[in-house]
């Protein structure tokens, strides 16, 4: 049995999400290759060779894979599906956008993030926002399978020495170009990787306030910043720090959440952190039903003494 | 040009979920069931559009039980023109549902089809994409602004590093993210006046497609419950905590 992991990197460097999607292959069980599909992509492929436990890279590397499109992607994997039991990919946004297209050219059901293996043919994965478990059963002969990094620990990414065979490119299907991005440059670590995760709500007031009082505490403990959907609506910082049901799922060792009174669909996306603190001025707030640790006080005081007690 | 806009009946945002006693789903009985919310978003894009003079025809789509015409009608007193049910008892899981669309689609000939990016019961996020590698199409996932052009259109997305724009050639599918639009509220007069509305109701096997599920489902658990935790009196005891009980900072 074979099973295909598919890489998400942006042409430089390997994701982290990958590593997680990489142990629940191993879960699984079998032969583990990796597919790098990018342009210029040679640093990557170096890099998944070294992941522990894969036993080889297949790299296609071409201009039309650079900005990573769903349907030359997925027309890439599904060229080679052939002959993988399974084929997964981290639930990232890329991830979530082009599997389940492999998954309709192989006419089988796709799996969506997965939260634990029960054995080769059945997975565990949330519903409802994370309020119910459903376990599944495939029957399908390739299990098309997406992972939630939070359900799986990295792999190591030293200690192997993977085969790197290169696969033709095939065509550009010229469905759809990038245009641009605009992404959020940051020094801190990413949400789906960190170990401490400040959050802020609409709490915060206003987008100045949530960088005048959360970036201190983020600097002085090394987290990556996130946000609430109300603040995200409110514009108070881009799309890309939310965390729920709809935004990042995120389980870091530390989480604090400012100014956030925890509405279900946040409580979905950070609820398996190992310690939930909460800093809230209202003591009824559902957030500290959740919370290891709950301070009823005014954040811009409380924050602030914090930062000086750290 | 024509916009299809499927939307699905689901359990309102608002409800508390249950898992059922014996393991087997989630109680919907006596549930208060809506449109899912990414889909109203759907139907809000496909009317601006319309209204903008960018569309001419907008026809709301949706698969499963009877009850799914009140859905329908939802998103005609919003303002589709026309609706279709796929009506079947089958419980339909996402790929099932992207066969029956694109089946519908091949006879609409539709230039967009709009549809939310996820639905909020099952969470798959899959159907949108399916429908697009069914039909060719290509595909704006996630999309939290749409312009119209000749024959293309740019879609603004919302991926994990921030914001992407991507050009997408025409017909294509596009799935909405929570910041496209917010949806208006249907007003009396339209709810009345979508009563009236056309809805035309065909059967799977009229689509020559198959619905059988792929996935069985063994068992459905409440997570692990999260117990609260203290309330510490002030920033030096919430410190003391961090620091020697949960030993999560140095």
């Amino acid at each position: 049995m074979s099973l295909l992991v598919i890489a998400e990197h942006d042409n430089a460097s390997l994701k982290t999400a990958t590593l997680n999607a990489i142990t629940a292959a191993v879960k699984i069980g079998g032969e583990i290759h990796v597919l790098v599909a990018g342009s210029g992509c040679g640093a990557v492929a170096e890099q998944a060779a070294k992941v522990a436990g894969v036993a080889k890279v297949r790299v296609a590397d071409a201009a039309h894979f650079g900005d990573q499109t769903a349907e030359n992607l997925a027309a890439l994997i599904v060229a080679n599906a052939a002959g993988y039991s399974h084929i997964l990919a981290p639930a990232t946004s890329n991830g979530k956008n082009t599997l389940p297209r492999v998954a309709a050219l192989l006419d089988v059901a796709q799996i969506s993030e997965i939260s634990a293996v029960v054995d080769a043919d059945t997975f565990v994965r949330p519903i409802y926002a994370g309020n119910a478990m459903a376990t599944v059963k495939s029957a399908d002969a390739t299990k098309v399978i997406t992972v939630r990094t939070t359900g799986f620990d990295a792999a190591a990414a030293t200690g192997g020495s993977a085969v790197v065979e290169a696969l033709a490119a095939g065509a550009d299907l010229g469905l759809s170009r990038l245009i641009g991005r605009e992404l959020t440059k940051s020094a801190r670590p990413e949400l789906g990787a960190a170990k401490i995760i400040v959050s802020g709500g609409r709490g915060m007031g206003s987008g100045e306030n949530y960088h005048k009082v959360l970036e201190p505490l983020a600097d002085k403990l090394g987290a990556a910043m996130g946000a609430s959907r109300a603040a995200v609506d409110a514009g108070f910082v881009p799309n890309d720090y939310q965390v729920g049901q709809t935004g990042k799922i995120v389980a870091p060792q530390l989480y604090i959440a400012i100014g956030i009174s925890g509405a279900i669909q946040h409580l979905a996306g950070m609820k398996d952190s190992k310690v939930i603190v909460a800093i809230n001025k209202d003591a009824d707030a559902p957030i500290f039903q959740v919370a290891d640790y709950g301070l009823v006080a005014d954040l811009f005081t409380a924050v602030p003494e914090l930062v000086a007690a750290l | 040009m024509k916009i299809l806009v499927p939307v699905k009946r689901v359990i309102d945002y608002n409800v508390k979920v249950r898992v059922k006693a014996d393991g087997t789903g989630v109680d919907l009985a006596n549930v208060k069931m809506s449109m899912n919310p990414f889909d109203e978003i759907a139907v809000e894009e496909a009317m601006r559009l319309k209204e903008a003079g960018k569309a001419t025809e907008v026809v709301a789509i949706s698969c499963g039980v009877t009850a799914c015409q009140e859905t329908l009608r939802t998103a005609m007193a919003i303002g589709a023109d026309r609706s279709v049910l796929v009506e079947t008892d089958v419980e339909l899981q996402p790929l099932a549902v992207a066969k029956l669309l694109a089946a519908v689609a091949k006879k609409e000939a539709p230039q967009l089809i709009i549809l939310g990016k996820q639905a909020i019961d099952d969470d798959a996020n899959q159907t949108g994409q399916m429908l697009a590698a069914l039909l060719g199409w290509s595909q704006a996932t996630f999309a939290s602004k749409v312009v119209i052009g000749d024959g293309k259109a740019s879609v603004t997305r919302e991926v994990d590093g921030g914001l992407e724009t991507i050009e997408i050639t025409l017909p294509a599918i596009v799935t909405t993210d929570l910041r496209l639009n917010e949806p208006r509220y249907a007003t009396l007069p339209n709810i009345m006046k979508a009563k009236k509305k056309p809805l035309e109701v065909v059967k799977p096997a009229d689509l020559g497609v198959d619905v059988a599920p792929r996935l069985a489902t063994v068992s459905v658990a409440e997570p692990p419950k999260r117990s609260a935790g203290i309330k510490v009196a002030d920033v030096a005891a919430l410190v003391d905590k961090l620091k020697n009980e949960a030993k999560v900072i140095a």
